[in-house]
């Protein structure tokens, strides 16, 4: 089992004739993953890796039943294609772009919540379930099938864990990186509670950094709500010093706020297992597993 | 990005809020000009950087003549103001800002803002102006007052006058200040600025609302639709290292250690820098070269975690995801040698083909240490530089 992407997720990417979004189409497409069109407004009526490409959404989803959709287009244009995507019935949009205006993502934030979308991203690698689905840019062969659930702000360091993970015997339900801007889909507590529901999760860990207070949300939603799950907890961004943005846009202390003490301070508060030595995640995420 | 106060005021000014008549001076003799041109019989002279605190560090003073305007802009012109928003080396004083100065009755704080856990901008005033707002935040959070902007731009008058009433305005005085905020709000939304801030906003003795300061951060991503704020951007004010690597294309950000840092993604950079300092040692930077780091950004990488003179080592930590740890390897080695590596390196990567990048590197007679964890990697780095625990 998993949550957002399985075996039934059929998925259009949304700039699939640029080059990142073929290139990542087809590595999708080699995992095993379902994908079943491409939009590119003008290009509509064209094929791409042997696939139908769209003008428009809808008539994708009219035509192929996509489900999901896979965000590849420009900075400018990306939150735009989010709402378009949303408004044609998508269920799981995941926007992969960077530099995405805020303002643009609050406009659309509230869009695609009203219409009940989930969205996953900007600025993100994207979401796996190990050995069904892949809808994103992360590297498929370092996952194995299994019950961790991982969410994590970040890309490459999600990677790291769920490498350590996999070397420690512990295969993933579903990994998803819910990218590193100011404002973002689903959050640390959206997806918390879905890996609570979901059966086949036995533990999560949370991968977090500096900036913003998602981090405090979800140790105290684990606290308040007697999370039913261990919960692994890592802060990057400890010696980041305040005031600067660290590589992700939503990554910086603003005066006291968005400290990686006070999250990794929330969180032991919560009884999560947090994580000091990263070089250390997988053996001691295995070792509380194995009681 | 951030502005100046006097570019903050410009703009405000654009959008009909009221600021003090002013000019800018970068000159004692400037100075001396433009408070001749300026009515008395009192004036400011205000250093102009991207810090905050100006006043307590010496950079601000008030003046009862032209005269005293060009001794304050002599002492202020030139000095390197420290104040707690610029870290212990402090920012040099370019330009002063000389204005008029206003009769104060009493002083607000207003500010449209970015609240991310909101996820829309909100308004914030207090009575309590001309302070650090954090502080009376955590000291007296029953002074602040907010409100969110609803969908759109729009902001009920309502919203605005619950604000202003709570900051202890007469029902006139609430009526104009409905207009200002509403023309910060829009302002906020039309320049895609995430932080627009008045402190103090002041209550002149004639019972006008003036901004006496003015702060605004601009958002990064939509500077390519605002070309009139992007040419705002004063380059001085940011490192000079850290300006050649944006103009590289890179997220470089100087740290005070000696342990140069090179990193593929933005978290991991952030982890690679704690796991450093966790082994003993001091990062020099954050430096990431990007997800799928490619020879070319690691030379460019290289050349700027040179150029800072305190490193003695480097660490360079990839995780080869996509992109292939031998391609990587190569990358590296190709690097290394174009930029001719004078000081220590370890490197560590993980990933995709790592054997055959860690055999790539153990061939290519460079003085490499390769190392297989993050530990591992911090440990020997602590170590080259002397730090170890």
């Amino acid at each position: 089992m998993s949550i957002l992407v399985d075996n039934d997720s059929r998925v259009v990417v949304q700039g699939l004739t640029g080059k990142e979004g073929m290139f990542h189409a087809e590595q999708m497409m080699a995992y095993g993953t379902k994908v079943v069109a491409g939009v590119t407004p003008g290009k509509g009526g064209q094929e791409c890796l042997g696939l139908p490409v769209f003008n428009t959404v809808s008539e994708a989803v009219i035509a192929t039943r996509a489900n999901t959709s896979l965000i590849f287009v420009p900075a400018a244009m990306a939150a735009d294609a989010a709402c378009e995507a949303s408004a044609a019935g998508i269920k799981v949009v995941v926007v992969i772009s960077e530099h995405i205006p805020v303002m643009d993502m609050v406009r659309a934030k509230a869009f695609l919540k009203e219409r009940g979308t989930h969205m996953i991203g900007p600025n993100c690698p994207g979401i796996i379930s190990p050995g069904q689905c892949k809808v994103g840019i992360m590297p498929g062969y370092i996952h194995r099938q299994g019950s961790v659930g991982v969410i994590s702000r970040s890309g490459t360091l999600t990677y790291e864990v769920v490498d350590q993970l996999t070397k420690a015997g512990l295969g993933q339900s579903t990994c998803i990186g819910i990218g590193g801007d100011p404002i973002i889909g689903l959050h640390f507590v959206d997806l918390l509670k879905m890996f609570a529901e979901d059966k086949d999760t036995e533990a999560v860990c949370l991968i977090g950094e500096i900036g913003g207070d998602a981090e405090e949300k979800a140790a105290s939603y684990i606290k308040t709500s007697r999370y039913p799950k261990p919960v692994f907890g890592f802060v990057a961004g400890l010696t980041a010093p305040p005031g600067k943005r660290m590589g992700h846009a939503g990554a910086i202390i603003s005066g006291s706020k968005g400290r990686a003490s006070d999250k990794i301070a929330a969180m032991e508060a919560a009884g999560m297992h947090v994580v000091k030595e990263l070089g250390k995640f997988g053996q001691q995420v295995a070792r509380v597993i194995a009681g | 990005m951030n502005v100046h106060e006097y570019q903050a005021k410009e703009l405000l000014a654009q959008y009909g809020i009221s600021v003090p008549r002013g000019g800018l001076a970068t000159t004692p003799e400037e100075a001396r000009a433009v408070a001749e041109s300026l009515p008395g019989p009192v004036w400011v002279v205000k250093a102009q950087i991207h810090a905050g605190g100006r006043g307590k560090g010496g950079g601000v003073k008030v003046v009862k003549s032209a005269a005293e305007a060009v001794e304050a802009a002599k002492r202020i012109l030139g000095m390197t103001l420290v104040t707690h928003q610029t870290g212990p080396a402090g920012k040099l004083v370019r330009r002063v800002w000389i204005e008029q100065g206003t009769e104060i009755a009493r002083e607000l704080y207003l500010a449209v803002v970015l609240d991310r856990g909101a996820e829309r901008l909100a308004v914030m005033a207090s009575p309590a102006g001309g302070m650090d707002i954090e502080e009376v935040a955590a000291k007296t959070p029953e002074k602040i007052f907010t409100t969110h902007v609803e969908q759109g731009r729009f902001l009920w008058p309502f919203q605005a006058r619950k604000l202003l009433f709570g900051c202890g305005l007469n029902p006139k005085q609430v009526g104009a200040g409905v207009a200002l905020v509403q023309k910060l709000v829009l302002m906020a939304h039309e320049k895609d600025a995430t932080l627009v801030e008045i402190n103090p906003l002041a209550l002149t003795a004639e019972g006008n609302l003036v901004a006496l300061d003015g702060k605004i951060n601009f958002d990064d991503s939509a500077l390519k639709r605002h070309p009139e704020i992007a040419a705002l951007d004063d380059p001085e004010e940011t490192d000079a290292l850290e300006r050649q690597a944006v103009d590289m294309g890179l997220n470089y950000i100087r740290l005070s250690g000696n342990v140069g840092t090179m990193v593929n993604g933005a978290g991991l950079a952030m982890a690679t820098m704690d796991v450093i300092k966790q082994a003993g040692a001091e990062p020099a930077n954050f430096l990431d070269v990007g997800g799928g780091a490619s020879e070319e950004m690691v030379t460019k990488g290289f050349e700027v975690i040179l150029s800072d003179p305190n490193v003695k080592a480097i660490l360079i930590n990839i995780f080869g995801g996509i992109l292939r740890c031998d391609t990587l390897a190569a990358g590296v080695v190709a690097a290394a040698r174009k930029v001719n590596l004078a000081v220590p390196l370890v490197v560590r990567l993980e990933g995709t083909n790592v054997e055959e990048g860690r055999r790539i590197l153990g061939e290519s007679k460079l003085a490499f240490e390769v190392a297989g964890s993050m530990g591992e990697a911090a440990a020997k780095i602590a170590q080259v530089v002397g730090g170890a625990k």
